[in-house]
């Protein structure tokens, strides 16, 4: 399974912190954006935000990025600490 | 060092930790505060959200860069979570150096990666609303120079 994590505005959006995926449905994370986003109207419209940022076991990525068994995947707006 | 942590820090002794070097001729310390408006609307209440784990892997990628750029002596980044109010202290780095430039240039770099790269996120409320504030393209401008 692959760990799927979300933070602030799109875990408030969603309603939910995280959730599980099968990893032999993706293979990068933009298939993993696009199996979550195919579930309702309501994911398509958070996870199709052109701001969203992804990380893959805890280090900032791209929508190339392979993923596998075992990963932690993040999606999350830009930062706003300091 | 490098702390996420829900309590307040305090500056003095985080001063007395760096200034304990002999070999330290500077120190530069910095301290994010919230405060009373951000882009017009009156905040009285922040809560800071992160990611456990990738947050402090961040912070310390940023040192490592800055330890690469600048010969300094110690490094201390603290960054609170969690609900925090008007006034309350929200982050602090300090940086210790043999000589000024370094460590005022240290800071500065410190300062302006972790607002764009680390993962913290800001909450706002006013007595009426809360709003998650969007990250800011001066930000992001001031990170790039450093790599002009």
């Amino acid at each position: 399974m692959i760990k799927v994590l979300f933070f602030a505005q799109v875990r408030e959006r969603l309603g939910q912190a995280s959730v599980e995926v099968d990893a032999s449905q993706v293979s990068t994370t933009e298939d993993l954006r696009q199996h979550l986003a195919s579930q309702s109207e309501k994911w398509q419209l958070v996870l199709a935000n052109d701001q969203l940022l992804v990380a893959v076991n805890q280090a900032i990525s791209n929508w190339q990025s392979p993923v596998a068994d075992g990963d932690e995947v993040a999606f999350f707006p830009p930062v706003t600490g300091g | 060092m490098i702390r996420v942590q829900i309590q307040d820090f305090d500056i003095t002794a985080e001063y007395n930790q760096l200034s304990g070097n002999n070999s330290a001729g500077a120190i530069v310390t910095f301290v994010g505060k919230v405060r009373d408006m951000n882009d017009g609307k009156p905040v009285s209440t922040l809560t800071l959200e992160h990611y456990p784990g990738m947050t402090e892997a961040v912070l310390q990628q940023i040192e490592t860069e800055a330890r690469e750029r600048w010969p300094l002596l110690d490094v201390t980044i603290i960054h609170r979570v969690g609900p925090l109010e008007l006034g309350d202290q929200i982050v602090y780095i300090g940086v210790s150096s043999a000589h000024r430039g370094a460590a005022f240039d240290a800071c500065e770099y410190l300062i302006d990666f972790l607002k764009t790269r680390a993962p913290f996120w800001k909450l706002e409320g006013s007595e009426h609303e809360k709003h998650w504030v969007e990250a800011k393209d001066a930000d992001q401008q001031r990170a790039e120079m450093w790599q002009e």
